[in-house]
């Protein structure tokens, strides 16, 4: 039987190589095909968004946050490796890899809140709109205010919803009266979609929420306090689906007014969420490119094998 | 060799639904030639059984379109898995498209041919065709289960030689058909046969343009121009 | 789906199988469950019942010094006695027993008379004397007093004098318990509850004896030793949590910290006594010098447990207000303290009640001496709730020995309330989290 002979496998050529073949692609192949299809192909071609290889930098855009050699140590270990991205402007910015590569250290050198950890130091540079981050003369509360964090686990303040959210304007001064201030909390609250849900108890505590609620109660935090960036590490991984669907349309709705970046265990929800997206493996960024181009036909054979499951 | 997927079942899935476009293509193979063959022997019988066959085809098709969808549900996949997957279904539908033209298109009007009288020798430049036509599908096929872009950048450029064979062939059918009025029904069933046959071609030529993008990524229904003629 | 891997041991399969040796082992399991149980319920039952004899035992012996007898008598506030413009300088003392002795007008001879005055206490005329002084109008008119007994007959009254021994053997002799059972007789003698233990100080007869300086001096203690200690030990505990660097020199004042916990009081006073005492050069038994040293004991346990329940909360709280922009006090303040006050308090209050009861450092720096009036400040020399109850314990006086342990149960109780407020409080900040 003829299928027999197709039965065999032969080494597949490798991604790389694939490359060659692209470089001298021209012309579309219109008569054949069209013919076969009764459709004139050549209106509907698209241009291949094509990122080259060398420094992550998306052409065109202004890249908001733009990290260069960027290398950290815990002490004597080391754990991020002349990590150099660009985080474009309103837009989401995923980051992906395996445990333990180093994105999540990554994001939080982003608002500085490595600082925190003592034996930690960082070398290279990270610039928010042209500032250095790591400038000593750099404010960094302040920073913090510019670049917002929500956590892994939802953690609101013990205090009452008002004043889970209210606490950020109130210490840097952002409202000037008690009505303003309830302006504040209000439209924050109902940017994060969790306004109809709660308004009609805002005395008490945030900790009685869902855990859906409460992850929204800290997006309404975070952006209480009007950042120019928000940075969400893994913020959905302890929630159940509904509540996921409820964040990712936040994100989707926030990112016309905020730049995210987001670390993400989910594939299928960096894929959903994010328009560029970054693999990290072993402290490395080892791809960085457009979400679609990414998850249909990335670069990088790493890349590929750890978003197809080949990983391990 | 490209790394196995971590959950095992997924790469037998893979290569389950790989075997079944393999199947479906062998299976068009072979009604080409046996349609061929009843046309050339005026064999009724044999005609009558490849008509028959395409049920096989058609429900091939519908079992690898019906297990594609399934991994899509159940495997989220992305990448060069969701191209292989994806292109699959593309793969199956021109190869279903092909087993209808060799069983209806060729295998149908056999039984008129063989009844009919008058000039038969157009008829010997059809097998040539059809020979021509299967070694292309074999090749692509091949292409398909190697993966080998180049391959099947190869074997779509040979179309171009079944063109110019219909061409041929239908010039010599309009010069036969003007000869003797008596030859026109024969001649119009040839020139549609004939015309099945570079159909066949043309699906061929999707197959590799399918495979291609599988492999490379990039501009699905494209294909690359010739480096150096 | 199902399958087993080939290769696997047969005992991976799921499902159970009994066999003897597995019912004799789940039995002995039960068995040690039980005996772990029982061994537990021993354990405490020995320690409650232990607990409950010593109170039983403090609390008999306590039993006679919440009563005091007193003794009534028509006093003539004689104005030639005393003289108007200055109440307090007249000869109560006179008057007093020229009440007493006219309920006995037959008793004439000076020896006699002697044994009778000995029945009253000698506070009487002071007590007479403090009301005359904060009435004047009742000079002139013969009132109606209760006053206290002298202690032997006030411990004959409660029985504790044995009446069959031989009189040499006995506080009282015959002739005192004529009078008294004269007096009875008469009416004249009542018990009540003794509210002198808490409105008197001290003093070196029994009935007169109370505890008030020593509440006070208490008092004052606890409040230097919160004042001074607690506010030190919170604001080192949150350095050393939050703000020093993690190096040797911080190992070493950990360590320090720990060991200090242990180090005996007494050491303490030493140190007061020698710092406090002999290099400043303040006063003797002032509640200054003993809140000072308390402050020293209850700084190391203050510390320990504020870094144990800064500890404890969890540190996404603290990352949360970091992210929020807060700086590193205001994380600390608005969030981590006020979640860490209930441990804070708790540890507290336990220190202090720890040092409520502490009593060799302040026998060192001079706590135990003999001060009959309460402190006026805690500049002026005192007693405390445990060295009074020291003191007492070495005077010779019958009536001291129930005293004593009323004391101890007065200091119980304070330590009682002084939980059970750490408990209150600890429930009451538990709720908000």
């Amino acid at each position: 039987m003829v299928t027999q002979a197709h039965a065999t496998a032969v080494p597949r050529p490798s991604v790389k190589g694939a490359n060659d073949a692209r470089r001298h692609d021209a012309e579309p192949a219109n008569g054949k095909a069209a013919q076969g299809r009764g459709l004139d192909r050549s209106t509907t071609d698209q241009p291949s968004k094509q990122v080259p290889a060398g420094p992550a930098v998306a052409p065109g855009a202004t890249p908001k946050i733009s990290a260069r050699d960027v290398n950290l140590w815990y002490g004597e270990k080391q754990a991020l490796f002349n990590v150099s991205l660009d985080i474009t402007e309103r837009e989401v910015t995923a980051l992906i890899g395996p445990s333990g590569c180093g994105k999540s250290t990554f994001l939080r050198c982003l608002n500085r809140m490595n600082d925190v950890i003592e034996i930690c130091r960082v070398e290279g540079r990270i610039l928010l709109d042209g500032e250095d981050l790591y400038d000593r003369r750099l404010d960094v509360v302040h920073l913090r205010a510019r670049v917002g964090m929500v956590f892994q686990k939802p953690n609101p303040f013990p205090k009452s919803i008002y004043d889970n959210v209210a606490y950020g304007p109130r210490i840097h001064g952002l409202a000037r009266s008690k009505s303003q201030l309830d302006e504040i909390v209000e439209t924050s609250l109902r940017r994060a979609g969790l306004w109809k849900e709660v308004h009609d108890r805002l005395a008490q505590p945030g900790t009685g929420l869902s855990g859906g609620q409460q992850q929204r109660l800290c997006i309404a935090r975070a952006i209480a306090v009007s950042p120019e960036v928000i940075l969400m590490d893994e913020p959905c991984s302890a929630l159940d689906p509904i509540a996921t669907a409820h964040v990712e349309e936040l994100i989707d709705e926030l990112r016309a007014q905020f730049t995210i970046a987001i670390v993400t265990h989910n594939m299928q929800q960096a894929a959903r969420v994010s328009q560029r997206t970054a693999f990290f493996h072993l402290g490395k960024l080892i791809e960085y490119g457009d979400t679609d181009q990414i998850f249909t036909n990335p670069n990088e054979t790493m890349t590929q094998d750890y978003i197809t499951g080949r990983f391990g | 060799m490209m790394t196995d997927h971590t959950v095992k079942s997924y790469d037998q899935e893979i290569t389950h639904l790989t075997r079944k476009v393999l199947e479906m293509g062998g299976l068009v193979e072979d009604q080409l030639s046996r349609s061929i063959e009843a046309l050339a022997e005026r064999n009724v019988e044999l005609a009558e059984q490849v008509v028959e066959r395409d049920d096989m085809v058609d429900a091939l098709e519908e079992e690898v379109d019906q297990f594609a969808i399934r991994m899509l549900a159940t495997r989220q996949p992305v990448a060069v898995d969701l191209r292989l997957i994806a292109m699959s279904m593309k793969i199956s539908n021109d190869l279903e498209r092909m087993g209808d033209y060799a069983a209806k298109g060729i295998a149908s009007r056999c039984h008129r041919l063989a009844k009919a009288r008058g000039d038969m020798r157009p008829l010997q430049a059809i097998p040539r065709m059809a020979q021509l036509v299967q070694s292309m599908l074999k090749d692509a096929l091949d292409a398909y289960v190697q993966r080998d872009a180049e391959k099947a950048v190869l074997v779509w450029r040979r179309d171009d030689e079944i063109d110019v064979m219909y061409d041929g062939l239908v010039r010599e059918l309009l010069t036969y058909m003007m000869e003797d009025p008596r030859n026109i029904s024969a001649c119009i069933d040839m020139m549609f046969i004939a015309k099945n046959l570079e159909r066949m071609g043309d699906h061929t030529t999707n197959i590799c343009e399918q495979i291609r993008y599988i492999v490379q990524g990039e501009r699905i229904n494209r294909m690359p121009a010739p480096v150096a003629e | 789906m199902t399958d087993i891997p080939v290769g696997a041991p047969e005992s991976i399969a799921p499902g159970w199988t009994w066999s003897d040796a597995a019912a004799r082992r789940l039995k002995s399991r039960h068995a040690a469950d039980l005996r772990l149980r029982i061994y537990g319920i021993t354990a405490i039952a020995i320690a409650l019942g232990l607990l409950l004899t010593l109170l039983t035992s403090i609390v008999v012996a306590s039993w006679t010094a919440w009563s005091t007898t007193q003794i009534r008598l028509e006093v003539n506030l004689d104005p030639n006695e005393i003289d108007a413009n200055n109440p307090a300088k007249g000869d109560y003392d006179d008057l007093v027993r020229a009440a007493l002795y006219k309920l006995f007008p037959d008793v004439q001879s000076n020896a006699d008379q002697r044994v009778l005055r000995d029945l009253l206490s000698q506070g009487a005329q002071f007590q007479i004397r403090d009301r005359v002084v904060a009435d004047p109008a009742l000079i002139g008119q013969t009132i109606s007093v209760w006053v206290p007994v002298s202690d032997p007959i006030d411990q004959l009254n409660k029985g504790v004098i044995d009446r069959n021994l031989p009189p040499d053997r006995r506080r009282v002799d015959d002739q005192q318990i004529g009078y008294f059972d004269a007096l009875v007789a008469d009416g004249r003698i009542r018990s009540v509850f003794n509210t002198t233990l808490f409105t008197a100080a001290d003093s070196r007869f029994p009935e007169l004896a109370g505890l008030k300086g020593a509440l006070i001096g208490s008092f004052y203690l606890v409040l230097i030793c919160l004042l001074l200690s607690v506010p030190t030990g919170i604001a080192a505990a949150i350095y050393l949590e939050e703000f020093a660097p993690k190096n040797r020199w911080t190992d070493l004042i950990e360590v320090n910290i720990n060991n200090l916990a242990a180090v005996p009081s007494i050491v303490f006073g030493l140190l007061g006594l020698a710092v406090f005492l002999g290099f400043f050069g303040l006063p003797r038994s002032a509640p200054l010098v003993g809140g000072m040293v308390l402050s020293l004991i209850t700084l190391p346990t203050i510390i320990i447990t504020t870094r144990a329940a800064i500890k404890a909360v969890p540190p996404s709280i603290k990352e949360a207000a970091l992210g929020i922009g807060a700086s590193h006090i205001q994380a600390i303040t608005h969030h981590v303290l006020p979640l860490a006050m209930p441990g804070i308090l708790t540890g507290t209050i336990i220190g202090l009640a720890h040092a409520l009861g502490e009593t060799a450092p302040l026998l060192l720096i001079g706590m135990n001496a003999f001060i009959t009036a309460a402190p006026e400040g805690i500049m002026s020399p005192s007693t405390t709730l445990p060295t009074q109850i020291y003191i007492w314990f070495d005077s010779p006086e019958r009536g001291f020995v129930a005293r004593t342990s009323a004391a101890i149960i007065v200091l119980l109780g304070f330590l009682v309330l002084m939980n059970a407020l750490a408990v209150f409080l600890r429930k009451r900040f538990e709720r908000k989290w």
